[in-house]
């Protein structure tokens, strides 16, 4: 997984709340078998004007001039701004997956879905929650080429008038994002206590541990 | 003594390593895999050269992407076909237990746990699908997750998870005439909205929900989800025990004996208030039968309800969402709900496809045949022994009778993953869980149902207020 310590990007805003994995990622691309190469079939029913199918070429798509993320002010964006409930429904994993692979980093959100804002973490990218009333003024200051700072060493944002805003990550997820460790290799550091644990509640409930 | 809920009772004996920050590593006792969210698991296991570390804690079945009709044919689609083989081939090379197409336990991975007795009380229930909740109506915490925690799982039968706040949902006194599981939870999702349970696991209780089968409760955890939360539970009573005595996973002889104990004393130390963070009460008898309008779950009103006035709403960002999904829906405000003409009935999903909804959508038939203006209705058994089953009970007949179809079992139109799909505008009636845009194909439009709405629906050609017929 690709450390994350700080970021200097464009920011997209997305104005929509309740934004939910089917809309991030649609179903028939769910159909591959590897983790890479969904970055162009992101947000595909509101990007492009015609049907999308799995493993098909993009270049030469129709696209909908008016989704935001096809204005020319946007490209290379690489932080996402967005309402509420972000991530909503599936836990399909594709949904970070592609948003990666399109290049976001970031996502600046008043709330997240559990599932989704967790699977973030996994992949590299930072969901940051912020109140209501800031992410509204985000969306308020978003002009031609404007970027932000993410600073997640100091947990703050850092806007293009020099105005820092906090905001908090959980100290377990936090280290793991910034130096990009395998969550595995982590756990499996406890692997003693794992045993232990099912030696333990073998005794409690024996009818979990006769596997056959 | 304060005492515990039951999601505290469930949480605290599975907590193998506590962090610093108050993260732990939980210990999961069962992995339910499917064939879309697996494959790239398998390959970070392979690529690691990491084993699973309890491999009999696992179990795989292809639902996804299976076909519901000719199945001797195989799949057609090859990306599907080749997703399905993947996962066949990955349960070969780790001696996974795998239930295929031509197995008669095959169906939906949230159907057949339980069926199969493999998912229990008291368990800690993970897969990588958003509605694992299903699974938390037998007092399991159980809960979706990514591919990535899928090969967590696999390689270390743990997960680090930080625990969720408390919430009790109660519904309180009867329901009325017409009104199901399905509706009940509708409604509180229409209450609370889809990011209501956001940072919560919801425990349902109340009369209402303690006398529901444990299809009906299943139907209500199914959709935690869709009220944002990750897990749904319901407390244990005779009802869960009855069920589970005599599946073929379950605990038999004295182990059997045991686990009733243990699980008998799976519920919340009291359910008067002191013990959860957050708590709604909702009457039983205003719930009516319900049907969405729009395009998220909570987007639901009563049958006898209009479609929603944009112009009404004070927040912009919901005013915007109304009028987004009335124009993505092709409906008008102000619309009667019973004026929205159907043109296609799903009756299946891992909300609504066992052997009790089966009954409830054929009860309401009674001989007639789905309307000439609907085009095809879907019936969607949610595993082969519930289609055995509903086959010896008559069932097929009255629904082909109607000109319903009959399918193989499988998630179908839910998610659309396989052939079965609506074409762009088509309105469909269907008792999945949602009804986002494309959900169930291209420029699709889903309206969340009962099964006995769905049928009625079918009958009608548009929505009715089955409250009214019941």
């Amino acid at each position: 997984m690709k450390a994350f310590t700080t970021l200097t990007a464009l920011v997209a805003p997305l104005d929509r709340a309740n934004i939910d994995t089917d809309a991030i990622i649609p179903k028939q691309f769910l159909k591959s078998i590897r983790r890479a190469g969904f970055g162009p079939y992101l947000f595909d029913e509101w990007r492009y004007l015609d049907r999308g199918e799995p493993e098909m070429d993009c270049t030469n798509r129709p696209l909908n001039k008016d989704f935001v993320l096809n204005q020319a002010k946007y490209q290379g964006a690489q932080i996402l701004l967005t309402r509420e409930n972000f991530g909503c429904g599936s836990s399909r994993e594709h949904a970070p997956w592609a948003l990666e692979d399109y290049g976001f980093r970031a996502i600046i959100a008043p709330s997240f879905a559990d599932i989704f804002f967790n699977n973030c973490f996994k992949n590299g990218i930072l969901p940051i929650v912020l109140p209501a009333e800031t992410v509204d003024q985000l969306f308020q200051e978003v002009v031609d080429g404007y970027q932000l700072t993410i600073d997640l060493q100091a947990q703050t944002i850092t806007t293009p008038s020099g105005r820092n805003i906090a905001f908090i990550v959980d100290e377990n997820r936090r280290f793991r994002l910034m130096n990009g460790l395998d969550d595995i290799a982590l756990s499996l550091q406890h692997a003693d206590k794992i045993k232990s644990y099912e030696v333990e509640r073998a005794k409690r409930a024996p009818w979990l541990f006769k596997d056959a | 003594m304060a005492g515990k809920t039951l999601y505290d009772k469930l949480w605290d004996d599975h907590v193998v390593h506590t962090e610093d920050d108050g993260s732990c590593l939980i210990y999961i006792d069962r992995q339910l895999l499917h064939e879309v969210t697996s494959p790239q698991a398998f390959d970070g296991l392979r690529l690691s050269g990491r084993q699973p570390w309890r491999i009999a804690r696992n179990l795989a079945v292809a639902d996804h992407n299976v076909p519901t009709t000719n199945r001797d044919k195989g799949i057609a689609d090859p990306v599907s076909r080749l997703q399905v083989e993947t996962l066949e081939n990955n349960c070969k090379e780790y001696g996974i237990t795998e239930f295929d197409m031509s197995d008669i336990r095959q169906g939906i991975v949230h159907v057949i746990g339980p069926e199969q007795g493999a998912t229990l009380p008291g368990m800690t229930i993970v897969c990588g699908d958003s509605h694992t909740s299903t699974h938390g109506a037998s007092a399991a915490l159980a809960f979706g997750i990514g591919t990535s925690e899928v090969e967590h799982a696999l390689a270390t039968q743990c997960l680090v998870q930080k625990k969720a706040k408390n919430m009790l949902i109660k519904v309180n006194g009867k329901t009325g005439p017409g009104v199901t599981a399905k509706d009940i939870v509708l409604a509180i999702i229409g209450q609370i909205g889809t990011a209501g349970g956001n940072g919560y696991t919801i425990e349902f209780g109340g009369d209402a929900i303690w006398s529901l089968s444990m299809e009906g409760r299943m139907t209500v955890c199914n959709m935690a989800i869709e009220a944002g939360a990750r897990a749904g539970l319901i407390a244990v009573d005779d009802t869960t025990i009855d069920y589970y005595q005599g599946r073929p996973y379950a605990p038999k002889g004295d182990d059997w004996n045991m686990a009733v104990r243990y699980w008998q004393n799976l519920r919340s130390d009291s359910y008067s208030g002191d013990l959860f963070d957050k708590i709604i009460n909702i009457d039983a008898a205003g719930i009516k039968p319900q049907v969405s309008w729009g395009t998220s779950p909570e987007m639901v009103v009563a049958v006898d309800a209009n479609v929603p006035d944009p112009t009404k709403e004070a927040d912009p960002v919901k005013r915007q969402s109304i009028e987004r999904a009335l124009q993505y829906m092709g409906l008008q405000a102000g619309q009667k709900i019973t004026d929205i003409k159907l043109d296609k009935v799903f009756i299946g999903s891992c909300t609504n496809s066992r052997i009790e909804d089966l009954r409830a959508a054929a009860a309401v038939i009674k001989g007639r045949k789905k309307a000439a203006s609907v085009k095809q209705v879907l019936i969607v058994p949610g595993s082969g022994l519930i289609k055995q089953q509903a086959e010896a009970e008559g069932l097929d007949k009255i629904f082909t009778a109607a000109d319903f179809e009959w399918r193989d079992p499988g998630c179908s139109m839910c998610l659309a993953m396989n052939a079965d799909r609506l074409e762009a505008g088509e309105h469909c009636a269907s008792t999945s869980n949602r009804n986002f845009e494309g959900r169930q194909g291209y420029g699709g439009r889903t309206h969340l149902v009962s099964p006995a709405m769905a049928a009625a629906a079918a009958i009608a050609g548009h929505f009715v207020n089955i409250a009214e017929e019941a």
